[in-house]
């Protein structure tokens, strides 16, 4: 597909909140290495550098580097955004500051909220469409050239030009923006209906203001990052994986900055789906069990569900196609207490990183779901002493006797038992939410664990699902950094009709899609990276006539029968519903199309060193322990994941360590590890 | 029989997610916007012989808090003297009427029987807003009716579905009397699958822990919860507690309605009396007493948020009926301003009352109506009849923590208001402004936050404007030394004349013709503590953001 043939090594690299993660793969020799650094908060480009060394990657010869970050997620939240202001619609700066009236809570009525562009920084100018596209007050062009030279006085430099129903009619927008290049200092002009061309002002006026508000913060950081690996010799390009699970080109990923936020995460997912998809299992809800939180989403035929309605945090919604990814709560420093009703609880209070769980020996003090899994042997006891200042277990289950046991009548292991009971059922009635909320029955899927704490939950939390099968994946604690190396190039594009099929022109549907399709393929050709082939995904955002919710289906290609799109969303309805509704009209609100750049096939099983390999599974058993599960004590065998035989196969209670994670196996439970080196665990039911 | 505290807890969570995953079923296959996104629903888990509450999805409308145990209790009660045929496995119920435990008639009801070995266990019910109802308004809120027969089709409680079928004589009945009918089939089958879903999971529960084990952990849940909401309650001094609120007028007669509350603790109980109020009135801002009980409880859940909503939360609370007052209505009265209007006034007295002894818990008045602006008329250029509906929020109260939040919604709502563009989209109407309100918010040591301000243009064709709204005449209160918030204000400007509604806040079918406008401003919230407290660099941030215009009294 592409001239260029690349041969050599491949980098993923993820920068996550603690630990900067890489994978470097070696297509030729079939060989993988990993490391692992402390992310380095104010300049990440530091931890990305020294993980490449780590790795002893030599830059000259290095084919690709794929790179994952969480800057722009972690500027918007804690707000440490560039100067950015705002011009929009005489009457309507105030849009995003009032959002959608709502509040953050359902019960209690206090709150705060921060808009992400300051009062002071939105100013308004006289210009008007209506919502047909019709001018209602003509572009004042004198009034945004004025305003344009307020906000650079001020000193911001970032700009967002956001008009009613520009989605509608660009033109207000567009000549805006030519009157702001002339005097703008710099390229960080973001124009609402380019971005996205939905209507909802105050969403589209988001999305807008929070890509303007990272972009300049993403382009110095890759410069930087990009001028670090010229110094060490890189030639090639540099990518970045987007929201969408795609990746993109640093030098155009700024533009459109704001598709980053989610950009950990979807890496993630599209890891699990490239898993799953060679393990012969293209459905899963994946289970990533991390210190604060746990993620969930879902993978349906290999493909991460999408969704273009995120919200980063209360009233921030960025309306992009990203992959779906819902945070449920609870994590491994997710605090146990026993509340005024007597009753124990888990969360949603977290002791985070600092001070952590008390075993992490930094002055935890409050019982953790991580300190109950070590009481129960869960957890491997001499990781106590890996860390700076060890606690010892006595004091830990002091705690959990005093905190716990007391007010429940408890000795401290019955009560280490009980947190994770709750802490199981209570993370199984999440997903299962989840899975609800996406019209899916947990049981037709498998599970995909991973994140540090993910393979220690995730067969008990399977089992409360009914879900039959868990897939731990070689290396649960860098799915992230995998995710990089095996995502492919991808443009999403959305295009707002909002018309009853019935009156739909159809010549205008097809030619929608194939511009779309057309404006992805010269995207991707324009990137220098080797791709099998480029695929186009058609979708359409459709409800019936009445309705304001959008249900996604998808389409066959790009040609097809006013009847064929009718009868589609019917049928995605009842699916999704379980609800016919032949009397009421379907509506086509939305046209997507998304062009994905295929790239070569990596083979998984180099995630695990086959040198350790051990021809039988009793001298992959590296000890026994007593081990707590729900139904007691059992003397239970410790394996090494890397030194478990091909084709292992074995039946719970067990526990497999290795260095990013713990597997705990139920008694009953049956694993085989398959030719990538997953552990296919299947999950005893008691029927 | 005793149980193990452990599953206690899990049989607890258990039945709050077989509640939840109704709300979310309800929602996500409802036809309805007002259902599906502005979650204007509830379902919950109601007993067997009395019909108290035994577990509420979290994602409900907190208006429902509570209300269903009193339609469902009226149903066992109607069919115990053989008012209601009785029950079989599968039907049914539908009700709506106001006075047998209701809200408005727009909230319409389901109950279902679970049976298990034959014997009804415990009842499912859901309530769903509908978009209409019939009577006299489309949409069903009223500013003037006078008699609940104007308010649309009243519903006893009769079997909609028959042994799991539908009943399509009492449907078609149903779709005779209402607007829009077609579309209300979506509603139905998503409210009456909530249910069964419900059915299922719970079927699930009991089959995996036992009948007997969870009937004794509901039992043994209620006396912990009213265990916790004591415990809640014991952060109040011993003593009586008195708060009024004010209800503009009920829209016919332009006098203003008093909610008189005096809350008494003692013994870690709160007994909440609302003796002294005003009568019942002509207009439609009378309460039922479901709805009464529903406010107090919904604005407890507002201060306590953690403790979960069931009967025994409940007990410790106790509600005199307020006899002869228009929070306990009977046939005939209007009641279509209950639910939106009169139960926020009812929540702003409690907090009003317990602000005192809660000081950290308790917020200043928040803004406290649903804003709610309807405007219907006809559109030459796509040649149809509309119902338009503009919902808008205000400011909440300050509080100990922080100012308090612009724009939030009502105190008994969670939906989000329209976007302008959709609403530009399905209607003729063109907003020229839609922004915040400045300076409403009451000034304190943390101000109230601002209320919202918008004004529209009917571009095409004649329509007639209507309002159903409050805290016109007097803003949201501020406390502890803060100030009232901006009362909300109705302006109608016809050929360039401002028209000011009699009832500030409540008028019916003002005329309108293309090139008139409407301008609304919603109530700001009330201030906490003393202005004169306040962090100066905070009142000089404030004035640089253009919240407050200095001029020479300070900064306001």
């Amino acid at each position: 597909m592409n001239e260029m043939e690349i041969s050599g090594f491949v980098a993923g690299v993820d920068v996550g909140g603690t630990f900067t993660d890489l994978v470097l793969v070696d297509p030729e020799t079939r060989t993988m290495r990993l490391a692992k650094t402390p992310t380095t908060p104010k300049n990440q480009s530091f931890g990305v550098m020294q993980a490449l060394s780590e790795a002893q990657a030599d830059l000259a010869t290095l084919a690709l580097i794929v790179h994952g970050t969480t800057m722009t997620t972690n500027a918007v939240l804690e707000r440490k955004l560039a100067r950015t202001g705002l011009i929009t619609t005489d009457g309507f700066r105030d849009v995003l500051e009032l959002g959608r009236r709502t509040r953050p809570d359902p019960y209690g009525m206090k709150g705060v909220f921060r808009p992400i562009i300051p009062r002071d920084l939105r100013l308004e100018i006289p210009e008007r469409m209506d919502a047909d596209g019709e001018v209602v007050i003509p572009l004042n062009e004198q009034a945004m050239r004025k305003a344009c030279a307020a906000l650079i006085a001020t000193g911001c430099e970032s700009l967002v030009i956001h008009f009613l129903h520009s989605y509608a009619n660009p033109a207000h927008e567009l000549r805006a923006a030519e009157i702001a290049r002339e005097i703008w200092p710099n390229d960080n002009i973001t124009i609402g209906h380019a971005l996205l061309a939905e209507s909802r002002e105050f969403e589209r006026g988001v999305t807008a203001a929070v890509n303007a508000s990272v972009q300049p913060l993403l382009t110095r950081y890759l410069d930087r990052l990009r001028r670090e690996l010229e110094k060490g010799g890189y030639t090639n390009d540099l990518l970045i994986v987007n929201g969408n699970g795609g990746m993109v080109s640093s030098r155009f990923v700024a533009a459109e900055a704001a598709k980053t936020v989610m950009s950990g995460p979807a890496s993630g997912v599209m890891a699990a789906a490239y898993t799953g998809r060679r393990a012969g299992e293209p459905n899963l809800i994946t289970y990533d069990m991390g210190g604060t939180s746990t993620d969930v989403s879902l993978i349906r035929d290999a493909t991460p569900a999408v969704s273009g309605e995120i919200e980063v945090e209360y009233a921030m919604p960025i309306h992009l196609p990203m992959v779906d990814v819902r945070t449920v709560g609870a994590g491994g420093g997710s605090i146990a207490k026993v509340n005024d009703a007597g009753l124990l609880e888990i969360g949603p209070e977290s002791a985070g990183a600092v001070p952590g769980p008390i075993c992490y020996g930094r002055g935890g003090t409050e019982p953790t779901i991580s300190d109950a899994n070590l009481i129960l042997g869960r957890l491997n006891p001499k990781t106590l002493f890996s860390v700076e200042s060890p606690v010892s277990m006595q004091t830990i289950r002091d705690v959990f006797a005093k905190k716990i046991g007391d007010p429940l009548g408890l000795d401290a292991e019955d009560a280490a038992a009980a947190v994770i009971r709750i802490a199981n059922a209570r993370m199984a009635g999440a997903t299962r939410m989840v899975s609800v909320s996406l019209g899916i029955d947990p049981r037709d899927f498998a599970l995909f664990a991973f994140g540090g704490a993910g393979p220690l939950h995730a067969v008990a939390v399977a089992r409360e699902l009914d879900i039959p099968r868990v897939l731990i994946p070689g290396r649960p604690g860098i799915t992230n950094a995998l995710g990089c190396v095996v995502a492919d190039l991808r443009h999403d594009f959305v295009r707002t009709l909002n018309r009853p099929v019935a009156a739909l022109d159809m010549a205008q549907v097809h030619g929608v899609l194939s511009a779309q399709t057309a404006e992805g393929r010269a995207l991707i050709e324009k990137e220098s990276v080797v791709t099998d082939r480029i695929d186009a995904l058609y979708s359409a955002d459709m409800q019936f006539v009445g309705q304001t919710h959008l249900l996604r289906v998808s389409l066959p290609g790009p040609d097809f029968e006013r009847e064929t799109l009718q009868s589609l969303f019917e049928t995605a309805y009842f699916d999704r519903f379980r609800v016919h509704l032949p009397e009421v009209r379907a509506n086509l609100v939305n046209l997507n199309t998304s062009v994905v750049g295929v790239r070569p096939e990596i083979d998984l099983s180099v995630l695990i060193d086959r040198t350790a390999r051990k021809a039988i599974l009793e001298e992959a058993c590296i000890e026994t322990r007593r081990v707590r599960f729900g139904d007691g004590w059992h003397e239970t065998p410790v394996y090494r994941r890397d030194q478990l035989p091909e084709n292992a196969s074995f039946i719970g209670p067990a526990i497999v360590e290795q260095m990013d994670t713990t597997v705990v196996i139920e008694p009953g439970d049956r694993v085989t590890q398959d030719r990538d080196g997953n552990l296919i665990v299947e999950v005893w039911i008691n029927a | 029989m005793t149980i193990d505290p452990i599953t206690l807890s899990v049989i607890g969570a258990g039945l709050q997610q077989v509640c939840d995953e109704m709300d979310l079923t309800f929602s996500r296959a409802a036809f309805s916007p007002v259902i599906a996104e502005a979650n204007d629903r509830s379902d919950g888990i109601y007993a067997a012989d009395d019909g108290s509450l035994i577990a509420q999805g979290a994602g409900g409308l907190p208006v429902f808090v509570g209300t269903m145990q009193f339609s469902t209790r009226t149903i066992i009660e109607m069919i115990a003297d053989g008012r209601v045929l009785p029950p079989e496995p599968e039907d049914i119920y539908i009700v709506n009427d106001p006075y047998l435990g209701g809200t408005h008639l727009m909230d319409v009801r389901f109950a279902k029987p679970v049976y298990r070995n034959g014997e009804i266990f415990c009842w499912l019910s859901n309530t769903g807003h509908w978009p209409d109802i019939g009577g006299s308004v489309p949409g069903g809120f009223s500013a003037s009716a006078t008699a609940v027969e104007q308010e649309g089709l009243r519903l006893p409680p009769v079997k909609l579905f028959k042994r799991g079928q539908m009943d399509p004589e009492i449907y078609a009945i149903i779709c005779s009397n209402i607007r829009v009918a077609e579309q209300r089939i979506g509603d139905v089958k998503a409210q009456a699958s909530a249910l069964q879903i419900g059915e299922e999971r719970l079927g699930q529960l009991l089959d995996r822990y036992g009948d007997e084990t969870v009937c004794a952990a509901i039992s043994e849940l209620r006396l912990r919860a009213a265990q916790q909401m004591r415990a809640r309650i014991a952060e109040i001094p011993d003593g009586i507690y008195t708060s009024q609120a004010i209800v503009d007028s009920d829209g016919v007669v332009n006098e203003p309605l008093e909610i008189n509350l005096a809350i008494t603790k003692v013994e870690n109980s709160l007994t909440f009396d609302f003796a002294g109020s005003s009568p019942p009135c002509q207009g439609p801002m009378n309460s039922v007493l479901a709805t009464t009980l529903s406010s107090v409880y919904l604005a407890m859940r507002h201060i306590f948020p953690d403790v979960p909503m069931s009967a025994g939360a409940f007990e410790p609370l106790m509600i005199p009926t307020p006899t002869g007052t228009f929070l306990d209505a009977h046939y005939p009265r209007p009641v279509s301003g209950c639910a939106a209007e009169v139960s926020q006034r009812i929540a702003e007295a409690v907090f009003a009352a317990l602000v005192g002894p809660l000081p950290q818990r308790v917020t200043a008045a928040p803004a406290g109506t649903s804003g709610n602006f309807g405007l219907g008329g006809y559109d030459p250029a796509k040649e149809r009849s509309y119902v338009m509906y503009q919902l808008s929020g205000g400011g909440y109260g300050g509080n100990a923590d922080h100012d308090g939040l612009s724009n939030g919604c009502s105190t008994i709502g969670i939906s989000k208001a329209p976007p302008v563009e959709i609403m530009e989209q399905q209607f003729p109407v063109l907003y020229r402004r839609y922004a915040l309100r400045e300076g409403s918010g009451g000034a304190g040591w943390h101000r109230g936050g601002f209320g919202l301000e918008y004004e529209l243009e009917l571009r095409r064709g004649e329509a007639r404007a209507s309002f159903v709204m409050d805290h016109g005449r007097v803003g949201p209160q501020g406390v502890l030394g803060g100030d009232d918030g901006a009362p909300n204000e109705v302006t109608v400007w016809r050929d360039g004349v401002a028209y000011t509604p009699e009832h500030l806040s409540k008028e019916q079918d003002i005329p309108l013709k293309a090139g008139d406008r409407v301008e609304v401003k919603t109530p700001g919230g009330g201030g906490y503590g003393d202005p004169a407290r306040r962090d100066p660099a905070r009142t000089a941030e404030d004035v640089r953001l253009g919240y407050f215009v200095w001029n020479s009294e300070g900064s306001k």
